[in-house]
Parts: structure tokens; C-alpha cells; sequence
């Protein structure tokens, strides 16, 4: 049982591992100005959904499955997840807003902030392999 | 994509084009000029087939949408700043019609030249709106764009009932206006034709306004030929041409057009007989039996041509006196010169390539050459010292100016004219017309050149002298009068008496008199620090504040078929790069060297070679270029207008559409355009109403669109029509619609799916559109629920709803954006309409926004007439489509956070489907790396844009400001106005993101940091005083006034639109309008002298000193006039003399002043000339002309007064001596 648990959790982080990096390469693009803004708000937005689902299930798991540290390690960047998408304002057109990317630095928090979700993951990813090769050897 | 610029230089074009059109063939007879007419002559043949690509363009989506450009706004948001190969159009596009067949002249190859002439492009392009065919062929592409499957049959609420009825409703339209005499109605009343209107809400309906006998109109009409130019038509163009350097754009519109429709009709041919409309007015009718053809020929326009409207009398110039005296004088002796396109034959391709577009993904590496740098270090200026010691003196007296000081008669100060330094000198800048003699005209302009000539050679050797040179010069003079130290709280009379004017840069001479105007362009800190950590220790904004259209009264306009750019970072040459020899510049933004080009060797002002530093280009920091088809993405779009207006019972009672029906009715000639103008109408409830104006028809025919969820265009091709070709119909139109809805009893505004209409309208082309709304939206999409709480409108606590409640605007705005529509707002209303929610489609879309509160046009007859001002201004002002503006600056410095109406498309470019002249920018900018190794940074901003004549423009401003290292230094330099306007700025930015307590207390937090961080350097700093730098002096007055601002203020009554629209305004106005919205300006003109009086147009203008604001300087027998940059008020004291009451407002005595009182009459005696020229004077200054209120001590409208009275203590916030003692309190706490 244990066993499934990780195994979903790893994929699910390999998931998240690949959203990052699109996120990455979708905001430097944004940067370095091979798309526009309007088009690459629309891209991430789509995703943000995906992300905080994905993330949520995986922490929801480990409480499920009585794992405190891990649940309490994917707590916070969950709970930042599901802060930021309740706080976008009303007239915003999601967590990524064409017309305010470009103020304020946002653009770099948004990149500084979907780097450092990169290596949460990477790091889940090797605790999650570790886990599920202890777990399997354990059966 | 092949592409041949090269080979057609000059005559190779004009001989490969002129097969085309028969037109142009005078011009080939042009002899001496023919070669150098090239490029303006491509315009001139491009502006006469407008009339027959008119057709394209009402061909309507079918055949735009084929077009790759219009197919994903992505396409265009990538292309329009494109590298040059993506820039050619294919071939087959090209070939589509005429307008890109001649853009793109030099462009594609030349099979397709000689392909499209004008027989197949008529034959095959636009037979369809072409005017003479039948009228039913718009109906038949209707039903076949509605039969079509994929589009509508899946609905089948709109199958089942629009269909059939609107097949028919247009079966029976076609048929009569086949049949020409049987087009009457004769159920339908023509008085009253609508009073059934709302029978079958369900289904379109297609109603005639009017009855309407139609004879042989088509034949007037559909002349498919392009005229041939009259002979004077060249002789225009000639005189454009040689006149463009010293060119001005005449801000009083265009007047020409206006007088030439009535004059120039006895030309077109086969005039209908007069047309007797039962319901118009006598005017209206001898309006239409003087000109019966509502198509403009083409001569017409020739007066106003792009390169002519810009043209000024050579005289008005000598007067100005500017630097161009010799070039006035050459071209006086050699009228027909052109200017810069003389060497077209010579023309090498590699320049071609390099004019290319903006483009990130430029891949050629930035090299800035310091060897060279050095090498030129060795060369002795002896120039350099001398002009560089005489450069930091403030000192005020124009002695320094080799040319006397032209002032001009505008307020404005010319650029060239600054003869005040730090300090604001008693002489007034700008003023002295009235003294200056004439021979400015005379004046030794050859000493201007030799500046000139070393100005450039100089640039490098200031470098040298060491980056800290502003240091050196102010330790050197005495302490500069910016750096005085002002103890404020015992400086009773802070502000000044005479207005104050923006701070000079420290620059030497030349580089002075050389910069960008400070109207256009100016920075908050004139002397920039040299890191951030500096800049963080002033504690002061650094950033830019913009107005990059401006009306200017002179402006050089280059047509060059080489635009040079540096090849790195696309800088425009400007007068700030260093000519390293004769074959090659420095760029001034990111320092590498770029070649020369061969024609920017000759300098056609001069007619003389190898002086490059002596072109316009170089001579000027505001400059405009005529762009090449380089600069397109499609072919330049036409002017488009589309007003969608509100016609519920709300915006009837409210009465603004007669008052819009008429102020257009009365501008329709001057609205800014060439012969394809296009304009369209829709109106909206609950349901939509399109009016088909298709010229040919009788009358204009209104369709009703019931299903507002899913909107749809009724016949694409005839809402938008030429305005030339279907004038009649739209007069018609125009004098209908205010009484049309009279009885109407729907409430609902459906305004969402209205605009989502307008934006299907408008998408193949572009353009702008004007709403009007008078209420919150209730139907359909974007619907709106009121927000506001009345109870909590003074609260000193939380103003909530400040941002937007649906991004609904915001998304229609940016998709409008991307389809190059501009949105304008005029909000009406008379309670809340959740202005936060509607301004978004205006502020991503590049619109502007007016609020009416409480309008009525019988009740508030100041709203009327304030609307009726800004509509004559709104129609006339200038345009500027499809633009995208981008700002540079050098290596260095970065920009982060953009204010205005716009979209940030990409880091540096604003995306702006319309500019108007009244539109103000603000940046704020960041220090990346240090600037030690230079001592001079350099901002440019390129307005690239598509004139209302259908021409790609380039407007470029340049600044050049000093880079400096001491804190001291810092604090000389600041521009504390432009200050002032970008902290309001990111006050207003951090309102809607955080909260305006927020906001408030960062502005007082910016007074607090930088006023002790200045305490602190210097040295003898007593605790005790709030010392300021004489520079900052007004800064906490400023910031006072800011907090008691609208958009601010707390604790005092304030309904949440009018906050929301001041906010609006500090975001979008430009910096002069902006400061007298802070901080009005407040005059005593009871007791008006000649003393100091200047002299505009034999006029004289009293100059009253400025008072401050406070009740302190009331008097009760006096008369005072503030100054809110939007409105006047005339304050009467009670014991006010009845001398004046008398002879300046007309009435006895205090008492028989009446109430509202809007007008000063125009009285014979000097107190009351002496008052009317000193408002008008005012009132010309500005572009929306200000209504004026004659307030009574005893009205209750004094309040309005009062609350600008802001260094007064009110019951919720501090007098300006309390805050200055908070100030201080905060700073030693």
C-alpha cells in the first residue's frame, strides 16, 4: 500500500517537476521577449489549477497516509498555492495579469518564485524515490 | 521572401509605378524635383488611390481576415516590431489591393508591380463595395455570411426566428433599392418611424429613418477613377516638401479640410436634384442641396497632406527666431528644394536593411569600442573648458544664449528659449515676447552652427573631464540656489510668485540649448545618481514623466529613405551621439559604433556634403520621421470612427445625445482623416441597434440585434462607411437620433455586448471607439452591481472597490488592444457606475476616460457645456493610430513600472492603439549597474504611429541629463513637480493594490525620508528646523496638496467615481495638466494692472502674481480666479467693489449676481478686457477648455472653492503648518 502511495506521489511530482520548468521557460521567454504578455498570461493561468491540484493531492495523501514529515514539508508551498489564487483580485485575469507582469518586478518574483518550486520539487522527487524503494523493498 | 529594396531608388520606382496610375504622371514631368520627390511622391499617389482601396477596407472581415496579419493578434503583436524579413508582405497580400501594392512599392518584386494596375485591382479587388454596383450585393454577401454552417446554424435560437425574418426584412430592402423611385415606405409615417419600433424585439428589424426620394446618386458616387491632380496639387507638394524642416503642426486642427468639401463640390459630377427630408431642418437641407455628393474628391485633400499640415510660414518662423533662420533663408531663394531624399539613387542597400524595424532578437553584437573612445581622448578641444566652465552657472539672465530669446506667443517655452537657470528668476521665461524685437529673424545663426558643428566633437571630451563634472562646477561656484537651504517652517510665503518652471540639467551650453523640451520629457531628478545605493540614500523617485504627443508648434519632420539607427540597440540618431569621424557615430545608449550612411552625408538643408552632425536629425531632440513601408506590418490603416452610444431612458432623460448629434453634425469635416475616414454607429438598451449607412441607400436603416448573449453584425460590410460617400446619410442619422428614443421606456444598458459588437466592427481595421453610458451595465456580459456605500463615502478608514469587480473590461480592452481599437469612455451618470470596472476598457486599450457627474443638459447647463467643449476638442484634436511607443535608455539604467493608458506589451513597449495629444506617460526607472564611466545618460522614446493621412510616423524625443556623485548634487537637480506627478502615480497603484491608507502613508513617508535624508547631509543640521533644499522647497506642499486631492483625501464626502476618476486623470494626464489638478493656481483679478504685462496677438494679458492657497489670502473685498486645470472658479468676495462687479460680470451689485453664473460678458470697459484676456489667456494654454463658475461668498457652491484651499486646516486633515510640524516630528522621531 505504502508502495502506491509513493509511487503515485512520485509521478504526480514528476508532474509538477515538468510545470515548473514550463513555467520557467514560459516567464523567460516572457522576458527575453519571444511571446507577449497577453499570450504567456494565458498559458500559465491554464495551469495554475493544474498546480495547486496536483500539489494539494500529494499533501493530502501524506496526511492520509500518516507521513508527518513530508505532509508538513509540502504544507506551506500548498497553502502559499492556494493563498495566492485566492487573493487575485477580482478584476485580475488570474494569478498572471498581462497588464501587471511588467510592473512592479513582477515578472521577476513570478520567475524567482517558480525557480524555487523547481527545487522544492527535485527535492520531493528524490524523498518520494527513496521512500518508494524503501517501501517496496519493506514488502 | 525575396525582396529587392535597392533597386528602386528614386526615378526606378517612380517609372516602375507610374503604369499604375495614371496621376502620378505629373509628377514625372516634374523635372528638377522629380528624383528628390520620390518618397512624398509615393505618398502623394498612395493618398489617391485611398478613394478606390476605400473599398478594400469596406470589404469587411471577408477579406481582411485572409490577410496573415489580422488572423491572431499574436501575429501582430510579434510582427509589428518584426525583424526586416518577417516585414515583407507575401506577394499574394501584396497583391490584394492597392493601398500595400504601393506601400510596398520598393518591397516586392516587380512582377506584382505591374500586375496590379488599376484595372485588375478594380475589376477583381472591390467590385463588391465599389460604389456604382448594385445595392442589393451587400445583402446577398449578408446571406450567404449568415447561411454559412459553421457560423450560426449551431444556434438554433438565432436559426429559428432571426433567420428567415431577417432573409426577408432584406429581400424586400434589396428589391426596393434596386427599384430606385419605389423606395418609400408608405406604412411608415416619416415623421415618426419609429414608433414601432419595438413590435418584433425579437427578430432584426430593418427599418428606414427617413423617407427619402433618391435619384442618380450612384452615378455622382461610384466614379472609380481616382481624379488626376489639378496642376496646383504639385505646387502644394512642392511647397510642403521645401518647407518640411521648419515645419510646425497647426494645433488648430485642420481647417482647410474644413473649408474645402463646399468649395471644391462644383467638381464631381451629376448632382442629384435637391432632396426635399420631411423631417430635417432647413439647414440640413440646404446642407444637402449644397453638396449633394457625399464623396470628397480627391483634390480636396491635396491642402491637407500629411507633409503640408505641418508646413508654417517662413516669416512666423523668422519671428520665432529659431536655429533654422538660414535654412528659411536658402529655401526662400530655392523654394522648390526638397529636403533629404535627394540622394535616393545612391542609395546603398545595406541602409535599406538597417532601417529596419525594433526587433529583441537583433543578433548583431554590441561591441562599444572603448579604443576608440580613447583614441579620441588625445584630441584637443579648446572648446571643451571654456564652454564647460560657462555651463553650471545658474544664472538667469539669458546673456549666455548666443540668440536672443525668442519667446513664442503659446506659454509654453519653446525649447530653445530658456533663459531662467535653477533659481525662477523675476524675468519671466516665455514671456518677453512683448520686448523681444523682431531680428531674431537676423540673428548671427552662423554662431548657433559653429556650436553646433563642435557640439557633437564635444560630447566625448566632456566625458572626459570626469564623470563627477556637475561636482567640480557647483563646489567651483558659490552654492547653486537649488541647494539653499530653506528653513520651512519659518518661511511664511513658500510659493513662489510667478509659476514655476521645470529645473534647466546641468549640461553645458550646447547640450542645453540642444535638449528635449521639459513639456515633453522630463525626468524627476535632473542630475541622476550614479548607483542605486545613492539613489536610495536621496530617497527620491527617480523616474520619467512623458507627454510624447503633444500639439508642438514646431517640429522638424525628416523625410529620409534612411532612417539611421544604431545597429545594436536601435537607438535614433539624435543630437547626443558623438561623430567619431566623418564615417561613423557613437551611439549615445549603448555605446557602439555605427557607420555613417551615405545619404546621411549630404545634408539637404545646406544642399552641402559630408557634414552629417548638421542634419535636422542631429540638430534637434524632438524630431519626426516619415517612416518606411519597413515600419508596416499592413499597409497604414484609415481613420475609423465608431461611437456606441447609450439610448436607454437614463441617457434620454440625461439629454446628451443632442448634444453629441450636434457637436459632431458641426465637426464631421474636421474629424482628423483622409478620403477612407470610416465612421459607424450603434446604438444600445437592452438590445443592440446597428445603422446600415451604406451609401446608395436612402436613408440610414436601423437593425435591431435582440440576443445579447451571443452578438452578432447584421450586415458586416455597411456599418462602418466611408464618411465622404455616405455623409448625407449620416447627417441624416445624426439629426434623427436625438429624438429617435424620446419615448423609450427601457432601462437596461446592455453595454458589455455592445462593446463586444464594436469590437467585432472594428476588428479589421482598428480604430477607436467612443462609448457613451449613462448608468452601470445590467444585461448581458460585463454587467456591473452597485458597490458603493454612500454611508461610507467620507470615511477616514477603508475605501473599499477601487479596483475593478470584473475582468470582463480588462479582457475586452486588451483584445482590442491586440485589433488595434482604442476604447473611450464617457461616463455620464448621475450615480454610482462603478467607473473602476469601466475605465479598464479604456486604460488597457490606449482610450481616454470623461466623467460627467450628476450631467443633465437642462439642469446642469456647466456639465453641457464643459461636455460640448471636450466633444469640439475630442473630435478635432490630432490622432495617431495603431502606435507603439518605445522608450530606451542607456546602458545602465532600466526601467520597471509604466503609468498611462496603454499595454505594456513587451519590457520596454508600450502597446497604444490610438495616441491623442492629451495623453501623458510616467516610467519609473532603476539603476542596474553603476554609471561611473559616463557623465552623461540619455533617454529616448520613439512613437511610431499611422497618422490620420494614412502615414507611418516616427515621432522621436531625446533628454540628456548629467550623471553625478554626490548626495549634493542629487538634491540640486530635482524636478519637484515631476516628482510630485510619479508619486502620485505609484500612490495610485498602491491604492488599488493595497489600500489607500497605504497609499497616503507612503506619501508622507516620502516627504519625511527625503527631507531627513537631506538633514543629514548637511553638516551644520539643527534638529530643531525642517530644513529643505531650496530645490524641494515646495515638495511638502505638494504632497499637502496631494493628500487633500480627490483621489486621496479622506475623511471629507467623496463618491467613489470621483475618487476613481481622479485617480484616472493622475494616471493619464500629462504633467502640466496634472499639477494644476494638485495644486490649483490662485490669482487676485480684482485689482488687474498692465504692470508685467505680456502681449499675445495684440493682445494684452495682465500676469497677476500667484497667491497661495489659503483663506488667509482672501480678502473680502476682492476678486480671486482659481486655476483647477479642468475648471475656473471666480470667487466674489461679499465686499467686493460694485466697480468691478459692474464693469467685469455685469450686474449692479453683489447681491444681483445671479447663482450659476458660467459666462463673463463681454463688457466695453478695461477691467473687464483686461479679466476676459487674462482667462482666455489661460484657457488657450490648455487643450479641454475649462468651464468657469462665478461663486458667491454666500453660495452653497462655495464649498467647491474651498476644498481647494488646501494649505487651510479642514476637520479632517492637517493646515499645511500642522503638517509641516508632523513632518518634523516624524523626522527627529
Amino acid at each position: 500500500m505504502e508502495a502506491v502511495v509513493f509511487v503515485f506521489s512520485l509521478l504526480d511530482c514528476c508532474a509538477l517537476i515538468f510545470l515548473s520548468v514550463y513555467f520557467i521557460i514560459t516567464l523567460s521567454d516572457l522576458e527575453c521577449d519571444y511571446i507577449n504578455a497577453r499570450s504567456c498570461c494565458s498559458k500559465l493561468n491554464k495551469w495554475v489549477i493544474p498546480e495547486l491540484i496536483g500539489h494539494t493531492i500529494v499533501a493530502v495523501l501524506m496526511l492520509i497516509s500518516l507521513h508527518w514529515f513530508i505532509f508538513l514539508l509540502n504544507l506551506p508551498v500548498a497553502t502559499w498555492n492556494i493563498y495566492r489564487f485566492i487573493m487575485v483580485p477580482s478584476g485580475n485575469m488570474g494569478v498572471f495579469d498581462p497588464t501587471e507582469i511588467h510592473n512592479r518586478g513582477q515578472l521577476k518574483s513570478h520567475m524567482k518564485e517558480a525557480m524555487i518550486k523547481l527545487g522544492f520539487h527535485l527535492l520531493c522527487f528524490f524523498m518520494y524515490l527513496y521512500s518508494m524503494i524503501l517501501a517496496l523493498i519493506n514488502d | 521572401i525575396a525582396r529587392i529594396p535597392p533597386m528602386f531608388g528614386g526615378a526606378a520606382t517612380s517609372g516602375a509605378v507610374a503604369p499604375t496610375d495614371p496621376s502620378l504622371a505629373p509628377h514625372q514631368q516634374n523635372g528638377p524635383a522629380q528624383s528628390q520627390m520620390q518618397v512624398p511622391s509615393g505618398y502623394g499617389l498612395h493618398h489617391q488611390n485611398y478613394i478606390a482601396s476605400s473599398g478594400h477596407y469596406s470589404q469587411g472581415p471577408g477579406k481582411m481576415t485572409s490577410l496573415p496579419l489580422d488572423s491572431q493578434c499574436d501575429d501582430y503583436y510579434s510582427g509589428l516590431y518584426a525583424v526586416p524579413t518577417q516585414n515583407v508582405m507575401p506577394p499574394s497580400t501584396a497583391n490584394q489591393q492597392a493601398g500595400a501594392q504601393q506601400i510596398y512599392g520598393r518591397g516586392p518584386p516587380a512582377p506584382h508591380l505591374v500586375g496590379s494596375t488599376p484595372g485588375s485591382f478594380q475589376g477583381a479587388a472591390s467590385s463588391a463595395s465599389h460604389l456604382h454596383t448594385s445595392a442589393s450585393q451587400p445583402y446577398s454577401s449578408f446571406v450567404n455570411h449568415y447561411s454559412s454552417p459553421a457560423t450560426y446554424s449551431a444556434n438554433s435560437s438565432i436559426a429559428s426566428q432571426g433567420f428567415p425574418s431577417t432573409c426577408g426584412h432584406y429581400a424586400t430592402s434589396a428589391v426596393s433599392n434596386a427599384a430606385y423611385p419605389s423606395v418609400s415606405y408608405p406604412s411608415l409615417p416619416a415623421g415618426d418611424p419609429y414608433g414601432q419600433m419595438f413590435t418584433s424585439p425579437n427578430a432584426p428589424t430593418v427599418r428606414p429613418v427617413k423617407d427619402h426620394p433618391f435619384s442618380g446618386q450612384n452615378t455622382a458616387i461610384g466614379h472609380p477613377l481616382p481624379l488626376p491632380p489639378p496642376p496646383s496639387q504639385q505646387h502644394h507638394q512642392q511647397q510642403s516638401l521645401s518647407g518640411y524642416n521648419t515645419s510646425s503642426w497647426s494645433p488648430s486642427g485642420l481647417p482647410v479640410s474644413a473649408t474645402n468639401p463646399t468649395s471644391t463640390d462644383s467638381s464631381s459630377s451629376a448632382v442629384p436634384p435637391n432632396v426635399h427630408l420631411p423631417k430635417s431642418s432647413p439647414v440640413v437641407s440646404t446642407a444637402v442641396s449644397g453638396a449633394p455628393s457625399s464623396r470628397m474628391p480627391p483634390t480636396a485633400h491635396h491642402p491637407v497632406e500629411p507633409v503640408t499640415s505641418v508646413t508654417q510660414p517662413s516669416d512666423l518662423l523668422q519671428q520665432k527666431g529659431m536655429q533654422y533662420g538660414e535654412y528659411v533663408n536658402n529655401q526662400a531663394s530655392s523654394a522648390p528644394t526638397p529636403l533629404s531624399s535627394a540622394s535616393d539613387d545612391e542609395e546603398e542597400e545595406e541602409e535599406d536593411e538597417e532601417a529596419g524595424v525594433d526587433s529583441s532578437s537583433t543578433t548583431s553584437s554590441a561591441s562599444p569600442m572603448p579604443n576608440s573612445y580613447e583614441a579620441l581622448e588625445g584630441g584637443s578641444y579648446p572648446d571643451v573648458l571654456s564652454s564647460s566652465a560657462s555651463s553650471p552657472a545658474p544664472d538667469p539672465a539669458p546673456e549666455p544664449d548666443p540668440a536672443p530669446v525668442p519667446a513664442p506667443a503659446t506659454p509654453q517655452p519653446s525649447k530653445m528659449a530658456k533663459p531662467f537657470g535653477y533659481g525662477y528668476p523675476a524675468l519671466q521665461p516665455g514671456y518677453q515676447n512683448a520686448t523681444t524685437p523682431l531680428h531674431s529673424g537676423v540673428q548671427p545663426s552662423g554662431s548657433v552652427y559653429s556650436g553646433f558643428q563642435q557640439c557633437p566633437q564635444q560630447y566625448p571630451g566632456v566625458s572626459q573631464l570626469s564623470s563627477s563634472l556637475g561636482g567640480l562646477s557647483l563646489q567651483s561656484s558659490p552654492q547653486p540656489e537649488s541647494l539653499r537651504p530653506v528653513n520651512l517652517t519659518q518661511e511664511r510665503n513658500i510659493l513662489p510668485t510667478a509659476p514655476v518652471w521645470a529645473p534647466v540639467p546641468n549640461l553645458n551650453l550646447d547640450l542645453k540649448k540642444l535638449n528635449c523640451s521639459p513639456d515633453s520629457f522630463r525626468c524627476t531628478l535632473t542630475n541622476i545618481p550614479q548607483t542605486q545605493a545613492l539613489l536610495n540614500k536621496a530617497k527620491l523617485p527617480l523616474g520619467l514623466l512623458l507627454h510624447p504627443f503633444r500639439d508642438l508648434t514646431q517640429l522638424p519632420v525628416i523625410t529620409s529613405n534612411t532612417i539611421v539607427r544604431c545597429r545594436s540597440c536601435r537607438t535614433y540618431i539624435n543630437p547626443f551621439v558623438s561623430f567619431i569621424d566623418q564615417r561613423r557615430w557613437k551611439c549615445n545608449l549603448c555605446y557602439r559604433v555605427n557607420d555613417v550612411p551615405e545619404e546621411f552625408m549630404y545634408n539637404p538643408l545646406t544642399r552641402s556634403y559630408g557634414e552629417p552632425h548638421k542634419r535636422p536629425e542631429v540638430q534637434n531632440s524632438t524630431v519626426e520621421f516619415i517612416a518606411s513601408s519597413d515600419y508596416m506590418l499592413r499597409p497604414p490603416q484609415p481613420a475609423v470612427y465608431l461611437f456606441v452610444l447609450d439610448v436607454s431612458h437614463n441617457a434620454v432623460e440625461a439629454g446628451y445625445l443632442t448634444i453629441l448629434c450636434q457637436s459632431l453634425l458641426e465637426n464631421l469635416d474636421k474629424l482628423p482623416g483622409d478620403s477612407r475616414t470610416r465612421i459607424g454607429f450603434v446604438t444600445f438598451d437592452s438590445t443592440i441597434h446597428f445603422y446600415n449607412l451604406q451609401e446608395g441607400l436612402s436613408q440610414p436603416q436601423m437593425l435591431i440585434v435582440s440576443d445579447i448573449d451571443d452578438v452578432f453584425l447584421p450586415t458586416p460590410d455597411s456599418l462602418l462607411v466611408n464618411l465622404y460617400e455616405s455623409k448625407e446619410l449620416i447627417r441624416d442619422l445624426l439629426n434623427a437620433l436625438p429624438n429617435m428614443f424620446t419615448n423609450t421606456r427601457e432601462t437596461h444598458s446592455a453595454l458589455g455586448p455592445a462593446l463586444q459588437a464594436a469590437f467585432k466592427l472594428m476588428s479589421p481595421t482598428g480604430g477607436r471607439v467612443s462609448v457613451f453610458q449613462t448608468q452601470l451595465p445590467s444585461l448581458g456580459a460585463g454587467l456591473l452591481q452597485s458597490r458603493e456605500d454612500p454611508n461610507q463615502r467620507s470615511s477616514t478608514k477603508v475605501v473599499q472597490h477601487l479596483g475593478p469587480a470584473t475582468d470582463f473590461y480588462k479582457k475586452l480592452a486588451l483584445d482590442c488592444s491586440g485589433q488595434q481599437t482604442a476604447v473611450d469612455l464617457f461616463l455620464l451618470s448621475s450615480q454610482y457606475s462603478d467607473l473602476a470596472s469601466l475605465a479598464c476598457m479604456s486604460k488597457y486599450s490606449a482610450g481616454c476616460i470623461y466623467y460627467y457627474p450628476s450631467f443633465h443638459c437642462i439642469h446642469n447647463p456647466s456639465q453641457a457645456e464643459k461636455l460640448q467643449k471636450d466633444l469640439k476638442r475630442y473630435l478635432t484634436r490630432k490622432i495617431g493610430f495603431e502606435a507603439v511607443m518605445r522608450i530606451r535608455c542607456t546602458k545602465g539604467l532600466s526601467m520597471h513600472t509604466f503609468h498611462g493608458n496603454f499595454f505594456v506589451r513587451s519590457t520596454d513597449l508600450l502597446s497604444l492603439a490610438n495616441i491623442n495629444p492629451d495623453a501623458g506617460f510616467a516610467v519609473q526607472l532603476s539603476i542596474e549597474e553603476s554609471l561611473t564611466d559616463t557623465s552623461l545618460v540619455c533617454f529616448q522614446t520613439a512613437l511610431l504611429y499611422t497618422s490620420s493621412k494614412g502615414e507611418r510616423r516616427i515621432r522621436v524625443h531625446t533628454l540628456c541629463l548629467p550623471v553625478v556623485s554626490s548626495l549634493a548634487d542629487v538634491y540640486a537637480g530635482v524636478d519637484v513637480q515631476a516628482a510630485i506627478c510619479l508619486l502620485a502615480n505609484m500612490a495610485v497603484d498602491r491604492s488599488v493594490s493595497s489600500s489607500l491608507s497605504d497609499a497616503r502613508d507612503a506619501l508622507v513617508n516620502a516627504v519625511v525620508d527625503s527631507l531627513s535624508a537631506y538633514g543629514s547631509t548637511i553638516s551644520n543640521f539643527q534638529h530643531s528646523a525642517l530644513i529643505a533644499p531650496n530645490s524641494l522647497k515646495l515638495f511638502p506642499l505638494y504632497v499637502l496638496a496631494l493628500l487633500k486631492q480627490k483621489a486621496f483625501r479622506t475623511g471629507t464626502s467623496t463618491r467613489l467615481d470621483d475618487r476613481v476618476y481622479a485617480m484616472c486623470q493622475i494616471k493619464s494626464q500629462p504633467l502640466v495638466h496634472l499639477m494644476k489638478m494638485i495644486h490649483p493656481n490662485l490669482y487676485r483679478i480684482d485689482r488687474l494692472t498692465d504692470e508685467g504685462a505680456i502681449h499675445v496677438n495684440d493682445r494684452v494679458v495682465p500676469q497677476p502674481p500667484l497667491q497661495k492657497l489659503s483663506a488667509e489670502k482672501l480678502t473680502r473685498e476682492g476678486a480671486f480666479l482659481m486655476d483647477c486645470g479642468s475648471v475656473f472658479y471666480i470667487w466674489i468676495g461679499k465686499g467686493c467693489e460694485n466697480n468691478f462687479i459692474e464693469d467685469v460680470l455685469g450686474c449692479p451689485n453683489f447681491a444681483s449676481i445671479p447663482q450659476k453664473m458660467t459666462h463673463l460678458p463681454e463688457l466695453d470697459t478695461l477691467s473687464s478686457e483686461r479679466t476676459r484676456s487674462f482667462i482666455t489667456w489661460l484657457r488657450d494654454s490648455r487643450p479641454l477648455s475649462p468651464v468657469l463658475h462665478v461663486v458667491k461668498d454666500e453660495s452653497p457652491a462655495k464649498t467647491e472653492f474651498f476644498q481647494h484651499l488646501i494649505e487651510d486646516r479642514t476637520e479632517a486633515a492637517f493646515s499645511y503648518y500642522e503638517f509641516l510640524l508632523h513632518i518634523q516630528q516624524q523626522i527627529c522621531k
